[in-house]
């Protein structure tokens, strides 16, 4: 197997002096999906904010493509090629939907172009002139991830990007991710819907009480059953 | 003599202008903080400090190396702003993660400082700036006198808001400004050096402050305490329109200096606090301000 895109190392990460990340070890390969499982609250939005550097307070190795991330300014590490994709989305309400998808600078060549992302996101299409935050919670998730599309990125950081939508929208949301994968983008989920990650991941991480306690394909999805149930419990 | 609500039109119209001009710093100097405010959070009581020492670099600029009024016009504002730019860098950058509160107390400080040594050299009494010659005189509008450069001051004040505002609301650079404004950590997780637009917006609304100054020179003379007489007052338009909100920074600047000179016109007496009894009635009713985000 190739070298890691993302290789983390005994990752740590505080809020203040809550101490939420207890020495996290993964790795993300080129072209891999790779989800993050776990109950509310053991860690796996604070690992993809750490990585990004959005947590200050933090300890380890982080390496991005041989780059090390630790030392970076957190606006290099877009630069180095990493789209974030926030929990609550960070669609900017004093933006229309076409100033909030061209606001994320373009970092590398390769990145989608707007009748790309339009044909991806034709609901975006329609609404370009809207306010962004009047768009409806399907609608934002979807121009959340497609603004880091147009900038060339080479890995997505997606957090929880299913939480709170209709069946509908999950469906059409895996279809774009799917459809991603295809195009080769490197992606690090965190989903507490496992049954919806399937469709799309290629590993699982589990995490539980700010650590990594287990990795596996999707392969052997099957047969963690019953330990996804016990962890996650569903 | 023709006559309005029983005032002579002309002594009408010539408190509307006075008000007008008073409504055009207005504008400008309270556009500054409302775009300091917006994106660094920081009240800056500097801004009044920074409107004398505009007007001051133009006064010195013609004192020290005859440099007349056309060039200290772009020099100022550049002084100012670049001043600005590192007092942000060296001192006011450090006082973001604290409570607002210290930036308020650090910018007023800063206003004692910079007025203090103004005073030391030069005294309280204004130092008079011609207007230069091109706006000498006055154009006669058939009902009233206008001096031509108190209409330069007025135009030049519509422009310059009009094209701040612009700017803001219509440039990639004013997108990373209204979007850093709202979630500042996301925008540079974007990639935008978040940093350096806080250091290029406080030097921006710095140097608007500078031009005001170098405007209002030929207006009010230059004197180290131009700024401390008008700063309470553009605090007032700026809480009227809305904390942080340009449109509203710039539609209550006018508007308040044209109530202001009205009042001066139908009563006199009350003209001096008229603005903040509209910011108190503004209060009660949207304390967020006529233009701000949550009115």
């Amino acid at each position: 197997m190739s070298e890691p895109l993302l290789s983390v190392r005994g990752l740590n990460a505080w809020y203040g002096e809550g101490h939420a990340l207890h020495g996290v070890d993964l790795d993300v390969f080129p072209g891999e999906t790779v989800t993050l499982l776990g109950r509310n609250g053991v860690g796996k939005t604070t690992t993809l904010r750490a990585i990004m550097g959005l947590i200050r307070k933090r300890t380890g190795t982080a390496t991005f493509d041989g780059r090390d991330l630790m030392r970076m300014p957190l606006h290099h590490v877009a630069r180095a090629g990493i789209g974030f994709v926030p929990e609550e989305r960070g669609i900017f309400s004093t933006l229309s939907v076409e100033e909030n998808l061209n606001l994320p600078p373009v970092v590398a060549p390769g990145g989608m172009t707007p009748d790309e992302i339009f044909e991806l996101f034709p609901n975006l299409k329609a609404r370009r002139n809207s306010q962004g935050t009047k768009l409806s919670g399907g609608e934002q998730q979807m121009l959340a991830m497609a603004r880091m599309l147009r900038t060339g990125v080479r890995m997505l950081l997606l957090d929880e990007p299913t939480e709170g939508l209709a069946p509908v929208i999950v469906q059409r949301i895996g279809e774009v991710l799917a459809e991603l994968k295809a195009r080769g983008m490197t992606i690090l989920l965190v989903e507490q819907n496992f049954r919806f990650a399937r469709r799309i991941a290629d590993r699982f991480y589990l995490m539980e009480h700010g650590k990594i306690t287990a990795g596996f394909p999707v392969a052997e999805l099957d047969e963690r059953m019953a330990l996804l149930h016990d962890v996650l419990g569903v | 003599m023709t006559m309005i609500f029983g005032i002579p039109v002309q002594a009408f119209l010539g408190q509307l202008l006075v008000g007008l001009i008073n409504g055009s710093f207005y504008a400008m100097l309270s556009l500054g903080l409302a775009v300091i405010f917006g994106m660094l959070k920081i009240i800056n009581f500097a801004h009044g400090a920074q409107y004398m020492f505009g007007a001051f670099v133009g006064f010195l600029l013609l004192q020290w190396l005859n440099i007349g009024y056309w060039p200290a016009l772009i020099l100022a504002p550049l002084v100012v702003g670049v001043v600005g730019m590192a007092i942000e860098r060296t001192m006011l950058s450090r006082l973001y993660s604290l409570d607002p509160l210290y930036g308020l107390l650090f910018t007023f400080g800063l206003a004692l400082v910079i007025e203090g040594v103004f005073r030391y050299y030069y005294g309280v009494s204004g130092q008079p700036y011609a207007a230069p010659q091109a706006l000498a005189g006055g154009t006669n509008l058939g009902f009233m006198f206008l001096p031509n450069y108190r209409g330069w001051v007025v135009f030049s004040s519509l422009v310059i808001c009009l094209g701040t505002w612009l700017a803001i609301e219509k440039t990639r650079l004013g997108a990373y400004l209204r979007a850093a404004t709202e979630n500042p950590k996301l925008v540079q997780a974007f990639g935008v050096n978040v940093p350096v637009l806080l250091t290029l917006t406080y030097g921006l609304g710095s140097a608007l402050a500078g031009l005001a100054g170098i405007l209002a020179a030929p207006v009010y003379q230059v004197s180290p305490l131009m700024g401390s007489d008008l700063i309470i007052v553009v605090f007032a338009v700026v809480v009227v329109g809305g904390m942080g909100s340009i449109l509203g920074a710039i539609v209550t600047g006018y508007v308040l200096g044209l109530a202001e000179g009205l009042t001066k016109v139908f009563y006199p007496e009350a003209s001096n606090i008229v603005i903040f009894v509209i910011m108190a009635v503004v209060l009660l009713i949207r304390p967020a301000g006529l233009f701000g985000r949550d009115a």
